[in-house]
């Protein structure tokens, strides 16, 4: 019993000081107003490939924007739509957060924005989701990327199309808009096959692929596993052209593919072949600020593509506050109101991928400079020459 | 579909096939002897095709430092055991499995990363083979042996919780993006409409050595026959002196050797990920289970059955295909029932030990 009470009081204790300390803090900090940012980002789990890159951004984001202090909770959802709800719950209630950046694959950035809705905060998703009022995205949405594989299908003359992507929510997506876009282009999508991330092998889709003398090939997959079917295809030597998304553009996707994906065309990101940007591109500057601010803290060469859709939300999250904190302060649904007004306002917003213009009807705003087309030479990304 | 195709699809689920034979075969293995349904087989799998990788690119694999971190642990589990029983007897040799044999591989590994790469291939192969073996005892002795006594199913969440482990670790020591090497064996023969690879002919060559060296393992050496004993009823093998402690090691070290075989050969045939080997390690299980989780042809057979049904059902509905190879578990259940509960493993027998 005694010890019991004894425990309590230390507990009390801790509380007390505690209580003061934060207090002390609060006042300390009162001079400046602090935004606080919450952060979900899948960094374990099947989508860590994205989510450890866009975590590592999060550390080279603004800590002072107009006079306003950003203070980032992060919180990691492993992939898992109701772990990403929770996070989402914890950083509104607790944390009383003013704005959410993630989270970082599709499932988890719908999951999130219901609750992004309901608490009248506004999300930065780091995927390409359907958004309500208050979520906006910046990576490319992939009928933007889809539209201009497609119109190099045509201009290469390609009939006739085969669809290979991943079993999944994303793969369906995909398809559909890959059967409507083409159509509309006079291709004809001759095979649906799918596969999985950890899939060993892909030669029986690979077979039926080929059985069917498709003219070119659409691997919608992304990082890593894209490179599997390609490799399968090169051994059958497949003739045809084969396409890849902007989701397969990494360091990763070279090193595993090799020789196998010299003369892949993929749609990609400006970022992607910042090297052969020319002065002129809008993008270079900002993506050369974000490659040298990543590879200092990272490491030569290690600033990829998802970390630029993380700097990009910290772009336009810079660009919206000062409007948003002239009217409101922060930790108040006036400033989350305000910040998604703004955020739903931005024009010319230069990121390191592409060139943001808001509207209410467009929560992504990127247009045709956020998309390049490239292929693989002796192990790096080129711009594709037409 | 013709029958070139056929015969391509038969080559590729055969070649799977024999990944999976190797790991139903453990399964079973593991299965008789200690009761585990040993889900981070698998893990291993992959952990041992990421260390190849990485000893191909000249990086010091980063399962140097789980084996460390889990002999270091298996000695202070052996140490404090010792302490609290006051029987000292047993601790040198106990110190000498857990403790100095481990210490002595990563100490080789580091200090052979620290020379210019490329390893010649032999190396690679047995520094990679050197750091997977260790795990699997390890493993045993930290996460098994304290609760060997328990259930069936409470040694399954345990080995469920061991799989979550390892392959956070595996995540956090090699990263979310998948690898590939080299194959072992860079040469390929054209047969008809077929081009084979050596890598997968060596695949199939392996699976078949290491069930006939298991085979005469059980049939010809004491400890073979010990560990068939122990299958057959661990009561009466410890009534004979045959310690199910001991024989659980010999179980753990043969499986784990078998999933560095793998691990090393699969990575030279497709990209591996930190987590592929959990859906291996499932679709050897339902072929394990084609023998009722005891027998090895039986077992063999599952596996290569499930190989082919999966390159066959990838080529007609490719969307459903792990769908349609697990829902080959109900017909199985549904025969195993049917045939009777005959000379399986009686958890309720074995829980009173």
């Amino acid at each position: 019993m005694h010890k019991r009470e004894a425990t309590r009081g230390i507990a009390r204790a801790i509380a007390l000081g505690s209580l003061i300390l934060t207090g002390f803090a609060q006042t300390a900090g009162a001079a400046v107003p602090t935004v606080t940012v919450g952060v979900i980002v899948g960094a374990t789990g099947p989508v860590s490939s994205i989510g450890i890159p866009v975590k590592n951004t999060i550390a080279l984001l603004p800590r002072m924007v107009a006079g306003a202090q950003l203070r980032y909770v992060i919180l990691d959802d492993g992939g898992d739509p109701g772990v990403a709800v929770k996070a989402m719950r914890e950083l509104s209630e607790q944390d009383h957060a003013d704005i959410l950046i993630g989270s970082t694959s599709v499932p988890t950035c719908v999951a999130v924005a219901t609750v992004a809705l309901e608490t009248q905060t506004p999300e930065i998703g780091i995927a390409p989701f359907p958004t309500n009022a208050y979520t906006f995205f910046t990576p490319q949405p992939p009928e933007l990327m889809l539209a201009g594989l497609i119109a190099d299908m045509k201009a290469k003359g390609v009939t006739t199309l085969a669809y290979l992507g991943f079993s999944d929510s994303l793969g369906d997506h995909n398809y559909q808009a890959t059967v409507k876009l083409a159509s509309a282009a006079g291709i004809r999508v001759i095979a649906d096959e799918r596969y999985d991330r950890t899939d060993t092998t892909v030669t029986a889709q690979v077979l039926k692929i080929m059985s069917r003398h498709p003219d070119a090939v659409f691997v919608s997959a992304a990082g890593t596993p894209a490179a599997l079917p390609q490799l399968e295809l090169a051994r059958r030597d497949y003739r045809g052209h084969v396409y890849f998304l902007h989701g397969a553009i990494n360091a990763e996707f070279l090193r595993v593919g090799g020789n196998a994906l010299n003369g892949i065309t993929a749609s990609a990101g400006p970022f992607a072949i910042v090297d052969h940007l020319t002065d002129d591109n809008p993008v270079r500057s900002q993506a050369l600020r974000f490659r040298e601010a990543y590879d200092a803290k990272y490491g030569p060469g290690s600033a990829g593509t998802f970390a630029a859709y993380a700097w990009d939300a910290g772009v336009l999250l810079a660009a919206a506050l000062p409007t948003a904190l002239a009217k409101a302060s922060p930790g108040t649904v006036a400033f989350r109101v305000a910040l998604r007004d703004a955020l739903e306002q931005l024009h010319d917003v230069v990121g390191a991928d592409g060139v943001y213009n808001m509207s209410a009807s467009n929560h992504n705003g990127l247009d045709a400079r956020a998309r390049v087309l490239v292929t693989v030479r002796a192990g790096a990304f080129v711009p594709l020459q037409p | 579909m013709n029958p070139e195709i056929a015969l391509l699809l038969l080559q590729d689920g055969l070649v799977t096939g024999s990944t999976y034979a190797l790991l139903a075969l453990a399964a079973v293995l593991l299965f008789t002897t200690t009761r585990i349904i040993f889900v981070p087989q698998g893990d291993l799998v992959a952990l041992s095709g990421l260390t190849y990788a990485s000893w191909e690119v000249g990086k010091l694999p980063a399962s140097v430092w789980l084996l460390a971190g889990l002999a270091g642990l298996a000695t202070l589990i052996e140490i404090i055991a010792a302490t609290r029983s006051r029987r000292f007897r047993a601790l040198p040799r106990a110190l000498f499995t857990h403790a100095i044999l481990p210490g002595l591989i990563v100490v080789l590994a580091v200090c052979v990363s620290a020379r210019p790469p490329p390893l010649p291939l032999i190396a690679r192969v047995l520094l990679t083979v050197a750091l997977i073996v260790p795990l699997g005892p390890l493993v045993y002795r930290v996460a098994f042996q304290p609760v060997i006594a328990a259930s069936i199913s409470s040694l399954f969440v345990v080995a469920i919780a061991t799989h979550f482990a390892i392959e956070g670790i595996a995540l956090i020591a090699f990263g979310p993006e998948g690898v590939r090497a080299a194959p072992l064996l860079d040469a390929s023969m054209t047969l008809g409409p077929l081009s084979v690879s050596a890598q997968s002919l060596l695949m199939i060559g392996v699976t078949a050595a290491s069930a006939a060296a298991l085979y005469l393992f059980f049939r010809l050496h004491m400890l073979g026959k010990a560990l068939r004993a122990v299958a057959v009823n661990r009561l009466g093998a410890r009534l004979v002196g045959i310690g199910a402690e001991r024989s659980g090691a010999v179980a753990f070290l043969l499986s784990a050797a078998m999933a560095a075989f793998t691990g090393v050969l699969l990575a030279g045939s497709t990209t591996l990920y930190y987590d592929s080997g959990f859906m291996i390690g499932l679709k050897a299980f339902v072929g394990a289970l084609f023998g009722g989780l005891i027998s090895y042809p039986a077992a063999v057979v599952g596996a290569f059955l499930i190989g082919v049904l999966e390159s066959f059902v990838s080529f007609w509905a490719s969307a459903y295909k792990d769908a349609l190879v697990f829902a080959a578990l109900i017909p199985i259940m549904w025969w195993l029932s049917v045939r009777g509960h005959t000379e399986g493993i009686d958890d309720d027998e074995d829980s009173t030990l």
